[in-house]
């Protein structure tokens, strides 16, 4: 299989190459081990995703690229972002971040991010929130890393409009094995808009994604994440959050695309006083697509809060798990699990799994409403009854119910959003 | 004065539900301009009635026709029949999670409802707070009768039936959908034909608001008996349901 490639070649101090080096044995023990959930995935038909060359502007890549990140909300005119990230398989092709934000936000790659500030990085953000040797995908990132974003917004700056990166697969049967870092500094805000999207005459393909976010005291991360993949690649997203005190995590997640399978069970640890995390996710299951996605929040900060919302439809022969999974860890905490799924095909299934813990915690207070169930007859005959034919009826019910209210969305996201889910509804009734 | 052109023909109307006859051929003809009352005891088929000429399934018809301007509306569906000028405001609507009013309204009337219009019906019913809540969840009695008209003024149907209009509603809001459905059946409507009515009520209550011109006794699946809908409930009060049915001299 592929070489060991050197996470940090310019790294010298000792306390840092020696970390690294464990991560890497850690990484080494742990890179046969299977994921607990989600079909496994032979690593062996795979090469790592190539370099590609850099472009000046946004405008300059080919429209087909334009037109399939936009589904992402990832648009190559930046006057509504404040900073951008562009990666084409291997290689970021492009950083910017807009004048008016220079100092207020660093975007660059998580490799470059290693070699600018190796101890820093190292000691607090580096495999922090995620460990390397989770399974056998976490192992593929640390010993096979292909970049992927660093942005940290410096403490106190509130960034009004949205950063946006993009990681994008132009080839076929690679892996793209990205790590991002997102830091936001102590009483910083800002809006993250991610989209990984692949190239329309892609098939097959793996893209294994460490994500670690950190959230600083009264700081607030807002990050919304639209997946376009297709139906033979696979999606192996390893995801750590750590929240401090009055901290806010605010997650979106919207698949409207098909995919052979998607396994992703992203940790949030709600450690400050009174902080909060909130979790949207919307899901389309289609043609073979098999999907299971969910969220584990650990609430340990005296105060913590959480709420977690999902809403997933399932066509074609779908599999489709919703899980959520609730810790409570100290006694004033509350969190929330809403579950709903709506099963549109025979040849579909879907499975609701909350899961709720009270660990030491006799006052946390922890609930969950899962449902699957169809569309109410009576409601598609109550818009029928006010004029619209049945198959639009129950088209604007399915929108209805994936329609979450999303607060802190950018209104064109918004609108995307909307599109996008109104086209799958639409192709798959 | 000639008789206004007939809307809504019904005749010798039978209909099942399950294996059990509810309408046992009823005749009915509303007139273009007339506002009918129908009244009965519960379980007498009055819903029943009004759901087979909405077109909800379940409502098997085993005799007898529907005519809407002269159709046959019983080989169509709810929407077609809803697009040809028949409009409900139900006793309970269901709520309809992620639609809010606002997109039912504009539904309502047909897409081309301009936005100032949209806004000012809903003033008009004091319902500007619920355009742009999930329709009818957690509204209360008031508010979904007001959401209802709201719906059926943008509608602008040329027949329109209410279930039970006033019911689970206090005085205030009956005040206010009575104004409505008044509004609604006998307000100005140039070049256009005169609208008509079907009003399903218990109490009569709503009579106060609405100028209704002939009632109906639906009895055992029936109707029984025709005349003033004011004197009609005044002999139900004194007398009840069975002694209006015996009485002679309330037959036409």
């Amino acid at each position: 299989m592929q070489t060991v490639d050197t996470p940090c070649p310019t790294c010298s101090s000792t306390e840092v190459m020696a970390r690294l080096d464990q991560i890497r044995r850690l990484a080494e023990a742990a890179a046969d081990k299977p994921a607990a959930l989600g079909p496994d995935i032979d690593l062996a038909t795979f090469s790592t995703v190539s370099e590609r060359d850099r472009v000046d502007s946004l405008e300059s890549l080919q429209r087909q690229i334009r037109e399939t990140v936009l589904m992402s909300g990832f648009t190559a005119d930046e006057s509504e972002r404040s900073a951008s990230y562009f990666q084409m398989d291997r290689t970021p092709i492009y950083e910017r971040v807009m004048d008016a934000f220079g100092g207020q936000v660093e975007v660059m790659s998580t490799e470059d991010a290693l070699m600018k500030w190796p101890e820093e990085l190292v000691e607090r953000y580096w495999w922090r929130a995620v460990a390397p040797d989770k399974d056998k995908y976490t192992a593929l990132v640390a010993l096979h890393q292909t970049e992927g974003y660093f942005i940290r917004v410096k403490a106190g700056a509130k960034v009004e409009k949205p950063i946006q990166a993009c990681l994008f697969i132009s080839e076929s049967n690679v892996t793209q094995n990205v790590h991002n870092i997102i830091i936001l500094e102590d009483g910083a805000e800002a809006n993250v808009i991610t989209g990984c999207n692949i190239h329309t005459e892609v098939k097959e393909g793996l893209h294994a994604g460490i994500s670690e976010f950190y959230v600083g005291k009264g700081a607030k991360l807002t990050f919304t994440m639209v997946h376009n993949w297709a139906e033979e690649f696979s999606v192996r997203p390893r995801t750590g959050v750590i929240v401090d005190d009055d901290g806010t995590y605010i997650n979106n997640y919207v698949l409207l695309r098909p995919v052979r399978s998607i396994q992703a069970f992203p940790v949030c640890r709600l450690e400050g006083a009174r902080s909060t995390g909130v979790f949207n996710t919307i899901v389309y299951g289609l043609k073979d697509s098999h999907i299971d996605l969910g969220t584990e929040t650990q609430l340990i900060g005296e105060g913590s809060r959480s709420e977690a919302v999902a809403r997933t439809v399932s066509y074609d022969r779908s599999v489709v798990y919703s899980r959520g999974r609730l810790i409570g860890r100290t006694n004033r905490c509350k969190a929330h699990l809403d579950c709903r799924g709506i099963v549109q095909s025979e040849q579909s299934t879907q499975w609701a799994i909350p899961d709720l813990a009270s660990e030491g915690a006799p006052g946390a207070e922890l609930s969950h409403e899962a449902a699957i169930s169809p569309i109410a007859a009576e409601e598609v005959y109550y818009l029928m009854s006010r004029g619209l034919p049945k198959d639009e009826a129950m088209s604007m019910i399915t929108k209805g119910f994936v329609s979450i209210d999303i607060p802190g969305l950018p209104e064109p996201l918004k609108q995307s959003i909307d599109r996008a889910i109104e086209e799958t509804s639409k192709e798959a009734m | 004065m000639a008789e206004s052109a007939a809307l809504l023909e019904i005749e010798g109307l039978r209909v099942r539900v399950g294996e059990r006859e509810i309408l046992k051929g009823i005749n009915l003809t509303i007139r273009e301009g007339e506002t009918h009352v129908l009244l009965g005891p519960n379980g007498g088929g009055k819903t029943t009635l009004l759901n087979t000429i909405i077109g909800f399934p379940g409502y098997q018809v085993v005799g007898g026709s529907i005519r809407f301007k002269g159709e046959d509306i019983l080989p169509l569906e709810i929407d077609e029949r809803a697009r040809l000028g028949i409009g409900v405001a139900y006793q309970r609507p269901p709520a309809v999670r992620g639609v809010k009013l606002r997109q039912m309204m504009s539904v309502s009337a047909g897409g081309d409802l301009a936005e100032q219009a949209l806004d000012d019906l809903a003033e008009q019913l004091d319902v500007t707070y619920l355009l742009d809540r999930d329709v009818n969840a957690g509204f209360s009695g008031g508010e979904a009768k007001r959401a209802e008209m709201a719906q059926l003024l943008a509608q602008q149907p040329d027949l329109a039936l209410f279930d039970e209009p006033e019911s689970g509603v206090d005085l205030e809001n009956v005040a206010v959908v009575g104004g409505a459905i008044q509004h609604l059946l006998k307000g100005d409507r140039a070049s256009a034909r005169p609208r008509a009515g079907l009003i399903i009520t218990h109490t009569g209550h709503i009579l106060s608001y609405v100028n209704a011109d002939v009632g109906h006794v639906l009895f055992d699946g029936q109707l029984a008996c025709h005349g003033n809908p004011l004197d009609l409930i005044d002999d139900i009060t004194t007398s009840g349901y069975e002694k209006c049915v015996e009485c002679a001299t309330c037959k036409r």
